[in-house]
């Protein structure tokens, strides 16, 4: 199966633990979409770095779109108001990392 | 690939950013946001009486923030005629005129009328949007344009969203049909209710806006509009198709 992986900046007003944040993803793809739609996604929560904020999430090919847009619907992460904002999307955890740090070097 | 390469060089604008403008450190923070996000351009509505003032602050605090300002007034009119009466007033003051439409005869009469750029309907009551056939037609024949606000689908939950999402798919069917531009706006108040343009586009795909149609709902499409009502507003500008293009001096004597 073809897979996409997403890198995604967490903002929020307090601190943000690993559970709370794939839950949240989560919970809005269920929202949107239901159960038959979260069955296609394959989501995986691959890192999550509280310091910098960045988290890589997995999905399959097909539900990308379906994964974006419930990424952008989140709005609330635990009980603190949230946002989170996609960062690059890419085939391989290589290269999403190289990319990541491209941009990092560009400032 | 190509398509987020293209991306990135396109000129992003966020048409309806919210801000509560009695709050100015707020309003700074959100369009600093908004330039971090990745927006070249924001409009920001702004009230009937004092705008001129208005404009002259938020102009200052997009230009150090790197951001062209669009002024732009919300219009919602009870009737026609209030309708009439404020485009009179307003139409050569602002770059972007919008009006909510509350009632039926105030849709049909912005639709139909030139001077409108924008249509926009209430995000919260799904019987009160009544962009249908009949309303785009009108629309099609004097440019206007469908303004569709992204906040609510954030901030609303379960049935309300719903009707929202299901009405916004029946509307856009109905705008590509009639080619009614769309534009995609953030219709954020808050900071946390701001998105990169590029997440905007992708929530096109809850009402079968594909990803190229959405991006242009956020780039070209808001840009035609701005580019269009900045000619017309310019000293310059005479008639539909007349420019003053040389004054004093250099004219010719014949």
């Amino acid at each position: 199966m073809r897979r996409r992986y997403v890198a995604v900046k967490v903002e929020s007003d307090g601190e943000v633990k690993k559970e709370d944040l794939f839950y949240a993803v989560w919970n809005s793809i269920l929202k949107l979409f239901g159960e038959y739609g979260a069955s296609q996604t394959d989501l995986r929560l691959i890192e999550y770095s509280p310091e910098d904020g960045l988290a890589v999430i997995r999905c399959s090919h097909k539900s990308l779109p379906m994964v974006k847009a419930s990424i952008t619907c989140v709005t609330r992460i635990g009980r603190e108001s949230a946002a989170l904002h996609i960062q690059l999307v890419s085939g391989t955890l290589k290269s999403l990392r190289r990319k990541l740090s491209e941009r990092i070097k560009k400032g | 690939m190509q398509r987020s390469r293209d991306a990135v060089l396109k000129f992003f604008i966020d048409l309806h950013l919210c801000p509560n403008l009695e709050d100015q450190k707020e309003t700074e923070l959100m369009i600093r946001k908004s330039a971090e996000l990745g927006y070249k351009a924001v409009g920001v509505p702004l009230p009937k009486k004092n705008h001129s003032d208005l404009a002259g602050k938020i102009s200052k605090i997009c230009g150090e923030a790197g951001l062209d300002f669009i002024s732009r007034i919300d219009l919602e009119p009870s009737n026609a005629t209030e309708l009439l009466r404020d485009l009179r007033l307003l139409r050569r003051k602002v770059e972007i005129i919008s009006v909510k439409c509350m009632s039926k005869s105030v849709a049909r009469q912005a639709a139909k009328d030139r001077r409108v750029d924008i249509l926009s309907f209430s995000p919260l009551d799904v019987r009160k949007r009544f962009f249908d056939s009949a309303e785009a037609e009108l629309a099609s024949e004097t440019n206007a344009s469908l303004e569709i606000d992204m906040a609510p689908l954030l901030y609303l939950q379960g049935y309300r969203r719903i009707r929202l999402i299901s009405k916004l798919r029946e509307e856009v069917y109905i705008a590509k049909k009639h080619d009614v531009p769309i534009i995609i706006s953030s219709g954020a108040c808050e900071l946390k209710l701001l998105r990169k343009p590029e997440d905007l586009a992708s929530l096109g795909y809850l009402f079968g806006l594909n990803p190229n149609d959405a991006e242009k709902a956020l780039s070209e499409n808001p840009r035609e509009i701005i580019e269009r009502n900045r000619k017309k507003l310019s000293p310059n500008y005479v008639a539909p198709g007349i420019y003053v293009i040389r004054r004093g001096k250099d004219c010719p004597d014949g």
